[in-house]
């Protein structure tokens, strides 16, 4: 039907890490998970993983001790807000940067 | 098959031939018996259709939005202040490319209050990126709903069918009825190349930045104003497309033609009359009884398809006539008529320019008289032909209470 000569520019996009760009640049506050205190990194199994499942961005894996992205990771603490034993900190982007 | 029905039943049978599957709506007049007539078909098995009762017309347009996203046909219908009320969504439904057809049941826009015809509901929404088109009686009404679907579909835009609140919605006028088998023919099922699935997820109109980012493979996406510029151009295709549709249309059912713009008596005609909807038709016994008693050679251009704007036939068409009368049931406030700017700007590179007038008529269902139509045309006429008394602010024609202006005052 020709639809295919059509709308050849929209914003749809598969799902994925970084589909916004380069995001990491936005984040005020970056999470920083204790292990010590994390489910699945503490009883070693698969378990827990809800900062995985909540994060909206898909930048956090599913690992026993989980891995956060930061190329991605807006800072938008949602995963601290969820994490049920508290392991996530909001830690100042600040504190990062060397003197 | 031949029956005499309402303009609003002819919507609602088009929609039902066209074999929409979800049909999301809220109840305005003069809209409201078309979505009564979809409910009932739905009720009575005489549609199968999802019928989703909601509780706005920015819902119902939404609803539309996520079931032609998820790849059904959809449609929804309104008027004025509903339209206005799903605004946001009217954009948005333009900018994801969606291929809509949505009924607009021409009436004024509150306040204060109407519930009667003019054009302001659907020109305010004219630079949405919608297709836009104007019927003038109900066998347009039926088979331009049907010919939407298709162009929807093959130009990935949503198409406004427009027609006149009470003129065309409540009153009863002979008209065929398509049979389904030659619909099917015309119309093909429905497909849209983005349709979301779950085998294949993908991200719907997500943020897009002032300049172009790479996307998950690494491949520059599209951004903002690139997408806004492809909408615009492909708009602008749409015109060849909508000829195109319409000669199929023509092959299987017989009847059609001049489907952006419809001349009558424009052979020999030093004036032309410019309207949309059924204003056109009326100026067609207003110029023959003009014609008839005066002798002014004066024909009427009837504008169908309003966005896409057709520029080029407006210059075929009105390039090296004496005058141009626009009359027009809607304005831009604090300036003049829509149309008529939208004609003069047409006009604008020809090397014969014809002299140009703006008539507000109709506002919120004000009589439109006869009489009216022939006099003030009568006279515009003899304006233009001595070319002198000419305005190019619009002279609003039928007011009645009259008060001094301000600056009057």
């Amino acid at each position: 039907m020709g639809q295919d000569l059509f709308a050849i520019m929209t914003s749809n996009a598969e799902g994925g890490e970084g589909d916004a760009g380069n995001t990491g640049s936005w984040r005020v506050e970056r999470p920083v998970i204790n292990m010590a205190l994390c489910t699945p990194a503490k009883k070693q199994k698969a378990s827990c993983h809800l900062c995985w499942l909540y994060c909206p961005d898909g930048v956090i894996s599913k690992d026993l001790e989980p891995e956060i992205i930061m190329e991605y990771c807006k800072g938008c603490g949602i995963c601290a807000e969820e994490c049920p034993t508290n392991a996530i900190e909001m830690v100042a982007e600040s504190e990062f940067v060397e003197e | 098959m031949n029956v005499i029905d309402s303009g609003n039943v002819a919507a609602a049978t088009a929609v039902k031939l066209a074999k929409a599957d979800v049909i999301a709506a809220y109840p305005i007049t003069p809209q409201t018996p078309l979505t009564e007539k979809l409910s009932q078909m739905i009720d009575e098995g005489e549609m199968d259709a999802e019928y989703v009762a909601v509780e706005s017309e920015h819902s119902a347009l939404a609803v539309c939005i996520g079931a032609a996203s998820a790849g059904v046909r959809a449609f929804t219908a309104t008027s004025a202040n509903g339209l206005l009320y799903m605004s946001e969504q009217v954009h948005w439904a333009a900018g994801a490319r969606l291929p809509l057809v949505m009924c607009v049941v021409n009436r004024g826009v509150g306040a204060p209050w109407t519930v009667w015809n003019d054009h302001q509901d659907s020109i305010s929404q004219r630079d949405a990126g919608w297709i836009q088109i104007y019927v003038k009686d109900h066998q347009e009404i039926m088979d331009t709903t049907i010919k939407a679907f298709r162009l929807a579909e093959e130009v990935s835009i949503p198409v406004m069918v427009c027609y006149d609140g009470y003129y065309l919605s409540h009153t009863y006028m002979p008209y065929d009825v398509p049979e389904q088998e030659k619909v099917d023919q015309f119309l093909p099922p429905y497909h849209y190349k983005h349709t979301l699935t779950p085998e294949a997820p993908e991200n719907l109109n997500s943020v897009t930045m002032p300049d172009t980012r790479k996307d998950i493979r690494g491949d520059a996406a599209p951004c903002y104003m690139d997408i806004r510029y492809n909408l615009h151009d492909e708009m602008i295709q749409s015109i060849e497309k909508f000829e195109a549709i319409d000669s199929a249309f023509q092959e299987i059912f017989e009847r059609g033609g001049n489907p952006v713009v419809t001349p009558y008596r424009m052979d020999d005609a030093e004036h032309v009359v410019v309207a949309m909807g059924t204003l056109a038709n009326q100026f067609k016994v207003v110029i023959d009884r003009i014609r008839e008693e005066s002798g002014i050679k004066v024909g009427v251009l009837a504008i169908n398809l309003y966005r896409p704007f057709p520029i080029d036939y407006i210059i075929k068409a009105l390039e090296g006539r004496k005058g141009v009368v626009v009359y027009e049931k809607a304005l831009s406030y604090g300036n003049q008529g829509a149309l008529f700017g939208d004609v003069k700007s047409a006009l604008y590179p020809c090397e014969k320019r014809p002299v140009i007038q703006n008539h507000i008529i109709g506002l919120g269902g004000r009589e439109i008289k006869t009489d009216t139509l022939y006099e003030t045309l009568i006279a515009s006429c003899r304006k233009a032909d001595e070319n002198s008394g000419i305005t190019d602010t619009p002279n609003w024609v039928g007011l009645q209470t009259v008060e001094p202006t301000a600056a009057e005052r």
